[in-house]
């Protein structure tokens, strides 16, 4: 059983963000971090292959401040990890990425699953997962909140999601693509041993070259980023003892025509 | 012929509020461009559901193989309704479905989707600009999609008004033919468990939210309880906040912390790795306030909190704050509004 797994860094996520006359972030002195999404996902990832005496890899698509996501997989106990960058990729977009990732996963030794996590908390585009499973050609099931059941001898599957309608059990065959969501797991700290073991592996780079990856142009193009604008009035205090308090709100809610 | 499709997703017999949203979006931009807006329903009683939509035409299938509205067969059928008609621009409610459907078609046909769009406007060139929070709503962004393909748009949950009811006059309505027979769908359905009877949080216009302050219940837990403070914060959460919810026909909502406690369920955890809301009203109890939780709700409204702690950084977000117990406040406030309708 091959179970791999896509993650990457993202700011702290208390992190105060500005943004430069360039149009560039910036956030300070504040440090990076798994993609808090991720922390799911590869619990699951680890968790999946270890449950089955199988093998886990993490791949990270982007630059170097990536590794210290893959670093932090690879100390919670994924086996391997991969990072995949290219000058190219920095102007990519969704569907750029998602070629990139279908053309990294049938040149890993034979892959059954590839779990996600919900979006990146930074850019939050929430298709990655999706796109790559269709690039790949294999089902996908997102919002995933169990695996039931997971059986490579077999090829199969069996999830539970979580929709806005409820609770869905769905059976699908193997290889597939899901993403989980955080309530799959309670992901694990690394031990003291996996952060040594993760600060000396090396980490592979693989390029669009020697992936014979070919994106196409993209088709649409951020302009610009800026801090929306700050709300200037404070809270409205409203004080006396607890009735006051509620008729002087419920006043005010009826002003306002929210009640 | 170029239109603006909007997929509409239903759910129980009719289409589900953020799909009307989409409509109401869609619309606006189809009045924009002059071109004529296109309803997309699948599954069980489509044509019914179709035929009262605010919609110029609206394409229609009911096969068997959509009604659970499994992404496979949706994805393959949008797909083909893309490539035969050239829509201009697509949209959809940016539910769960709404983004699995729009990602995977935009994949199949190269197209640029873009997500969680609070803004729209077009370009001279029929290109469409929109706006979207990013950075867990600390930054936003401007994005613009190329009119030389269709142009996927996911929008953000009660960013856009609905759309405004038709007339007397039916919806035309179109039947299109599925594209996947079973045999060809590898994802099967095996059980359904509908949320019964609680509002949902991503359309509802109130939340009332609890927190870590819940636990501070001053009922006493039974002597058998395994842990006094879950105990009361679970009371506290169907006997005191479930009360004022029902009162206003609100949604419940919680912190990470009240979840992680197991004082409530993940479904209603709102913040960054939660659901992002934005009601009318957002009404948060023994919540501080933590920017992880913001991100999930800074967009409502208007915002209350109840804390008793002055110095809580909710109050900074907050438009009226309340200092005091919510033991004491929220009861208080049920009343109040017990009353209120009692005498309307
Ligand atoms: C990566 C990451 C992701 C996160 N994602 C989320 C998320 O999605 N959602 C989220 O909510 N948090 C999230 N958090 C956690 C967040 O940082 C806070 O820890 C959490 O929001 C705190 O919840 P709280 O306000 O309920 O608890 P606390 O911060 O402990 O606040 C409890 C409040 O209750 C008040 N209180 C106590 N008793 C009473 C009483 N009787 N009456 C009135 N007030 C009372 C206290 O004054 C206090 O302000 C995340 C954190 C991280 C690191
Ligand atoms: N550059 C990247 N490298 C690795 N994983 C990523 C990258 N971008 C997004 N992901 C993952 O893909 C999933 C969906 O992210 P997104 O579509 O960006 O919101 C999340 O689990 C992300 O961590």
């Amino acid at each position: 059983m091959h179970i791999v797994t896509f993650t990457r860094s993202t700011p702290d996520t208390a992190a105060r963000l500005t943004v430069d006359a360039d149009g560039s972030v910036s956030q300070g002195d504040a440090a990076m971090v798994v993609n808090p999404w991720d922390e799911y996902s590869l619990e699951e990832c680890i968790a999946q292959a270890e449950d089955q005496g199988g093998t886990a890899t993490v791949i990270a698509i982007g630059p170097e401040v990536h590794e210290e996501a893959l670093r932090q997989a690879l100390a919670m106990g994924v086996n391997a990890a991969l990072r995949i960058d290219d000058p190219e990729l920095a102007t990519a977009d969704s569907i750029g990425w998602a070629t990139v990732a279908a053309a990294a996963i049938p040149r890993l030794d034979e892959v059954d699953l590839v779990i996600f996590g919900k979006e990146a908390v930074d850019v939050g585009s929430d298709q990655h997962q999706i796109q790559t499973a269709r690039l790949l050609g294999w089902p996908f099931i997102g919002a995933v909140s169990r695996i039931l059941e997971l059986d490579a001898a077999r090829g199969r599957l069996r999830v539970e999601r979580s929709l806005e309608q409820g609770k869905q059990v769905l059976d699908c065959r193997l290889p597939a693509v899901i993403s989980v969501l955080k309530d799959v797991n309670e992901p694990r700290y690394p031990s003291f041993m996996g952060i040594r073991r993760a600060s000396r592996a090396s980490i592979p780079l693989w390029t669009l070259a020697e992936l014979a990856a070919e994106l196409q142009k993209p088709l649409s193009r951020q302009l610009k980023l800026e801090e929306p604008p700050q709300r200037l009035a404070e809270a409205e205090m409203l004080s006396g003892t607890p009735a006051e308090q509620a008729g002087a709100l419920i006043e005010r809610l009826e002003k306002e025509q929210v009640l | 012929m170029s239109a603006i499709f909007v997929w509409t997703e239903t759910d129980s017999g009719a289409a589900m509020p953020l799909s009307q949203e989409a409509l109401g979006a869609g619309a606006a931009l189809a009045a924009e461009l002059k071109l004529p807006l296109v309803a997309l329903v699948f599954g069980e009683e489509a044509g019914a559901i179709a035929g009262s939509l605010a919609a110029d035409e609206a394409l229609v299938c009911e096969d068997e193989t959509l009604t659970d509205l499994r992404l496979e067969p949706c994805a393959a059928l949008l797909t083909q309704l893309v490539r035969e008609r050239r829509p201009h621009a697509l949209l959809a409610p940016g539910t769960i479905r709404g983004r699995e459907l729009l990602a995977s078609s935009a994949a199949d046909v190269g197209a640029s989707l873009l997500t969680e769009v609070s803004g729209v406007a077009t370009q001279p060139d029929g290109a469409l600009r929109v706006t979207r929070p990013v950075y867990a709503g600390k930054l936003s962004e401007t994005a613009q999609g190329s009119p030389s393909q269709t142009q996927y748009l996911c929008l953000r949950a009660r960013a856009f008004a609905p759309a405004s009811p038709r007339g007397v006059a039916e919806t035309p309505l179109t039947v299109v033919e599925a594209v996947l027979g079973e045999d060809d769908i590898v994802t099967k359905v095996v059980e359904v468990n509908p949320a019964a009877g609680e509002v949902s949080l991503g359309d509802a216009a109130i939340i009332v939210s609890g927190g870590r302050g819940m636990s501070a219940n001053p009922a006493q837990p039974p002597a058998d309880a395994p842990d006094g403070a879950v105990w009361k914060a679970q009371h506290g959460f169907e006997h005191t906040l479930t009360p004022l919810a029902a009162e206003l026909g609100a949604a419940i909502g919680a912190s990470r912390a009240a979840v992680d406690a197991g004082y409530i369920d993940y479904a209603h955890q709102v913040g960054q790795t939660g659901k992002v809301v934005s009601p009318d009203l957002y009404i948060a109890c023994g919540i501080s306030g933590a920017i992880q939780h913001q991100a999930g709700m800074r967009s409502s409204k208007t915002i209350v909190a109840i804390n008793r702690d002055p110095d809580a950084p909710i109050f900074r977000l907050a438009h009226f704050g309340l200092v005091g117990d919510l033991y004491e406040i929220v009861p208080a406030l049920t009343a109040a509004l017990r009353a209120r309708s009692g005498a309307g």
